[in-house]
């Protein structure tokens, strides 16, 4: 008994050695202590799931003739960590970086990236869309080559729709219809059913900061406790009554909304992508809704750089013409459903259904009368977690916790006060554009 | 197989205190060298952190912040809580696998094997398997909907029920870290020697005399051992609860981890890595005064 | 007596049941299709849709992220048992001032959270070179397990009779020799489970291994951090496919994990 286990383990042990071969000779490139090999490193925050990060490296870069490895990482703070780490040792180990506009204006204050602006030129025949442009211009040049785009929208389960109150359009809500409605589905269901990503990788803190303090207030930094503003946290407060309230669990709403747990919910499109795409049918996606002072909503913008450490930019070069070139846009957008930075009508190919979908809403979204567009935050250099911090602590101060809206809105109007203040951050859009230190109001 | 002994026996030679008295600091000497470089020196530097504000500047900046947060003292009592309803929980489990392990059942290498499964799943992989059972539309409530005890999905993960909350955490801790108790445990029990259990039979102690009488004194520093341990690792845990309480309930193992992965400030989180220092040596200080052992024969 | 027998034999069935019905949820959440998945209520039995697993088996990372795993898991096991061998040996042989103390401070290292401790490590990696190698990684995790296999170890050695190295030295072997011919051999299979209990450490952490990795990441690092952000099924699928290698290391070593208990107690 004794002795035959121990030929198991021994066999087992025999297995592994194999497996181990196995893999050196399926890919020795890859295979540890090989890194100083020829093959570009191409790391990005972004397209950084296990789904995205295969159909990036089994079809995005097919066709590339140099061999790359694609290491997507979400965690920005680690690729921050990285970038710096080389530029100290003079040479870097990442050929080109793959990040969001936010994380590049980070790296660019910092110095850390190549002047884009002649590469920029050279893809002059991509069609970059203007406004995408002038966000990958930071400090009078691009710090960036626009790459992927996406915004946050809504979505809701068909059975849903009969409840919506009268006179109501389902693609030009208001944040009260809004409301009314979900208010309507608990009545009628005696369940909530509406459905915010509160949860740990979850993005309310994008909703709080593009599209709720925006459309109700027309600013962010300088209203951010103002009696709109507390018109806005009241009527969260109310939503949240009709909220599942697992919404402090979820990331992604695509699974809820799936599943059914919630009908109604707003998210980043690449988030709702996957209920849109299983169930054309039975998934609706419309904008997100308008507010007193206009339709806020916040454009996401990622993009390609090269870190000034890189001796020699030219194979990146061609790695971004690569990436950028129409039909690895048109894969990209069938893959991984990030919509590229050009005029979708000149993507070769018909879309996906539920790609499709979005595509509509967006469009309708940006062309609504009263469309205000913040700018991402820029300006605020490794602050960024903490000025976040600021609105989710506020969040669940005065929605999960019930706190009083004024007083919690005054404590973190100070919170807030000192991020800008130790950054030195200017206002951005939708606040007046200025100069000096941004004022908190 | 090794029998456990609770007190080391002496090599004639050292009891004289020969030439070798240094022999065994220099046998800890590496494990000792190891520690202070990956333990010690990172530990320095995040109490250095801890200390210094995001500017850079020394001060008690990133203490205030941490103890000016509304979740800081719930999160202290959630994670004291935690660990005083799961504790004895996984103690009585763990003692009850141990006890189908050493006793004479048939097939007591498959219990073995059943009761080390969850050794093989990771704090992420456990936070992913309770989700889908404990979710509104998870496999806990389809199994209550169909024996009927339920009419409608029951929420359990809902924030504002934190003792709800919180048990659902508990069990899923308790199925996960029970096993590495059951290998402790099992040493112990097996090292009861066989006359004291048949002593007890033949002045015919009854099941729960026995326990009482026999087996757990004997156990008491086994016990003490596995306590400590589990205590430990308890502080530590965040990963399920992200997964079962999202940013609904924290403990401070969440706050640390959410303060480097999302506010990516490190003085934040080294703060409250020293708290969690401070408060698992507090209890182990406590576990250590509460199971005093006996002072060893001979010695 | 035969009472007491059902009765164990019901305690040791219900045990297993509580062990095993989750991870059954598991095995059909990984064999279903993803409308099974996300329907309600749940159907006990999959359909037995490859769909989520192929995708684990064939995805592209994975065979990489496997070897660095295994490459990671075994330096941890190896150079775990080298510093913690003499260790334990010392706290199972002698009896010196400090013992008690150095098995206290050694067990209190862990008390300090793993992911507050990878950040300052991180940064010393980078500048000593060994960030995103799989010996960056092993090494923090040796110090993850130093502390736990320092004390099996010594109950291990406790559990060889002194009488055996003694009488070793009597006839004429040195202190060394004595170790060697007497102790390794009779030690050697708790040794053997100490390491392996550093290697399931190391296969299951993923915390210290994700920040300290970026293009090496480890099986579970590779398949975990992607997950959390994956659909449904993917979830599943992943964790199942995270789980088998584990259970069959389990199942090879069950009989020498149990070897180590005992003994590691703390006085």
């Amino acid at each position: 008994m004794q002795l035959s286990r121990r030929e198991v383990l021994r066999l087992g042990l025999g297995a592994a050695a194999t497996g181990l071969l196995a893999g050196c000779a399926l890919d020795t490139t890859g295979a540890p202590g090989s890194r100083g090999s020829d093959g570009l490193v191409f790391y990005s925050t972004q397209l950084a799931t296990t789904e995205e990060a295969e159909a990036v490296r089994r079809q995005i870069l097919a066709g590339f003739p140099r061999e790359v490895q694609f290491a997507g990482d979400s965690s920005a703070t680690k690729m921050f960590d990285r970038v710096r780490a080389d530029a100290r040792a003079g040479s870097s180990s990442i050929a080109l970086l793959g990040a969001l506009h936010g994380e590049f204006a980070t790296l660019a204050k910092e110095g850390l990236l190549r002047d884009m602006t002649d590469v920029v030129e050279q893809l002059g025949d991509r069609g970059f869309t203007r406004q995408y442009l002038d966000l990958a211009r930071i400090d009078g040049r691009y710090a960036f080559v626009p790459w992927i785009s996406a915004s946050y929208i809504m979505a809701a389960r068909r059975e849903a729709l009969q409840f919506l109150p009268a006179g109501a359009d389902l693609q030009a809500l208001t944040y009260t219809q809004l409301l009314d409605w979900t208010r309507a589905i608990q009545l009628a269901t005696g369940s909530p059913r509406f459905g915010l990503p509160a949860g740990e990788n979850g993005l309310l803190k994008r909703f709080l900061q593009g599209y709720a303090y925006p459309s109700f207030t027309g600013g962010v930094n300088t209203t951010f406790a103002s009696a709109d503003a507390a018109a806005m946290w009241e009527w969260l407060r109310a939503i949240w009554g009709t909220a599942n309230p697992q919404s402090v669990t979820y990331g992604f709403m695509q699974e809820p909304l799936l599943s059914g747990e919630v009908w109604v919910a707003w998210d980043h499109a690449v988030r709702l992508v996957d209920a849109l795409q299983t169930r054309p049918d039975d998934i609706v996606s419309f904008p997100a809704p308008t507010g007193p002072r206009g339709l806020g909503y916040l454009p996401v913008l990622g993009g390609l750089s090269i870190p000034k450490a890189v001796a020699d930019p030219q194979p990146s070069i061609e790695l971004i013409r690569h990436l950028t070139d129409p039909a690895r846009v048109s894969t990209t957008l069938r893959t991984v459903a990030w919509f590229p930075p050009q005029d979708l009508a000149a993507i070769p190919g018909g879309l996906p259904p539920g790609v499709g979908q979005e595509a509509e809403t967006l469009q309708r979204m940006v062309g609504t009368p009263g469309a205000v567009a913040s700018s991402l935050a820029v300006g605020l250099g490794g602050q960024s977690g903490t000025y976040d911090k600021v609105f989710t602590d506020a969040f669940r101060s005065i929605v999960l916790d019930g706190g009083d809206v004024r007083g919690v809105l005054a404590t973190q109007a100070a919170a807030l006060q000192g991020v800008l203040d130790s950054a030195q951050a200017a206002c951005w859009a939708p606040d007046p554009v200025g100069e000096g230190v941004c004022r908190v109001g | 197989m090794a029998e456990a002994v609770t007190e080391a026996p002496v090599v004639a030679a050292e009891r004289r205190g020969g030439p070798q008295r240094w022999l065994p600091y220099l046998l800890l000497a590496p494990s000792v060298a190891y520690l202070l470089i990956f333990f010690a020196s990172p530990m320095i530097q995040a109490f250095g952190l801890a200390f210094t504000s995001t500017t850079g500047e020394w001060g008690l900046g990133s203490i205030r912040a941490m103890l000016g947060d509304d979740r800081f003292w719930p999160a202290v009592w959630t994670t004291v809580i935690l660990l005083v309803v799961l504790l004895p929980l996984q103690f009585a489990l763990a003692m009850a696998m141990s006890m189908v392990i050493t006793s004479r059942l048939r097939g007591s290498g498959l219990w073995l094997y059943v009761f080390l499964l969850p050794l093989g799943v990771s704090e992420l992989g456990a936070g992913i398997l309770w989700y889908s059972i404990f979710v509104e539309q998870g496999w806990l409530n389809t199994v209550l909907q169909s024996l009927g005890l339920i009419d409608r999905p029951v929420i359990w993960l809902d924030y504002r029920e934190p003792w709800r909350v919180i048990g659902t955490i508990v069990v899923a801790e308790a199925w996960r870290s029970t096993s590495l108790i059951v290998i402790i445990l099992v040493g112990g029990l097996r090292a009861i020697p066989r006359d004291y259990l048949e002593a007890a039979d033949v002045f015919h102690a009854g099941p729960w005399q026995r326990m009482r009488h026999v087996v757990l004194p004997m156990m008491r520093p086994t016990i003490r051992t596995a306590l400590i341990v589990r205590t430990v690792l308890a502080f530590e845990v965040f990963a399920t609860v992200i997964a079962l309480g999202g940013t609904g309930t924290d403990v401070l193992a969440t706050q640390a981890n959410r303060a480097y992965t999302e506010y990516q400030d490190a003085h934040l989180a080294s703060a409250y890595g020293l708290v969690i220092l401070l408060v698992s040596l507090v209890a182990v200080g406590i576990i250590l005064v509460a199971l005093p052992t006996r002072k060893e024969r001979g010695e | 007596m035969t009472a007491r027998r059902v009765l164990g034999y019901g305690g040791a069935v219900l045990l297993a049941g509580w062990v095993l019905v989750p991870i059954w949820f598991v095995v059909v959440g990984a064999f279903s299709t993803a409308d099974a998945v996300y329907s309600y209520p749940l159907a006990a039995w999959p359909d037995w849709s490859l769909e989520s697993m192929r995708f684990f088996v064939t995805s592209a990372g994975v065979p990489q992220a496997l070897l660095s795993s295994v490459i990671v898991a075994v330096l941890t096991g190896v150079v775990t048992l080298l510093l913690a061998a003499p260790a334990g040996y010392a706290l199972a042989r002698f009896v010196f001032p400090g013992a008690d103390a150095y098995r206290l401070a050694v067990l209190s290292t862990r008390a300090f959270p793993v992911v507050v401790l990878s950040i300052p490590l991180a940064v010393f990696f980078l500048q000593w070179g060994i960030y995103d190698t799989v010996w960056g990684v092993a090494l923090m995790h040796t110090a993850l397990a130093l502390p736990f296999v320092v004390l099996m170890v010594s109950a291990v050695f406790a559990g060889v009779p002194v009488d055996l190295e003694e009488a070793a030295q009597v006839f004429g072997c040195s202190r060394f020799g004595a170790f060697r011919r007497a102790v390794v051999p009779n030690a050697a299979p708790g040794l053997a489970a100490a390491a392996t209990f550093a290697v399931l450490l190391s296969y299951n952490e993923v915390f210290a291994a994700s920040i300290l990795t970026l293009q090496q990441p480890t099986l579970p690092v590779f398949v975990l951090t992607g997950l959390t952000q994956a659909p449904l099924p993917f979830r599943y699928a992943g964790a199942l496919f995270l789980l088998a290698p584990a259970f069959l290391f389990i199942l090879l070593i069950r009989r020498r994990l149990l070897g180590v208990g005992g003994g590691p107690t703390l006085r």
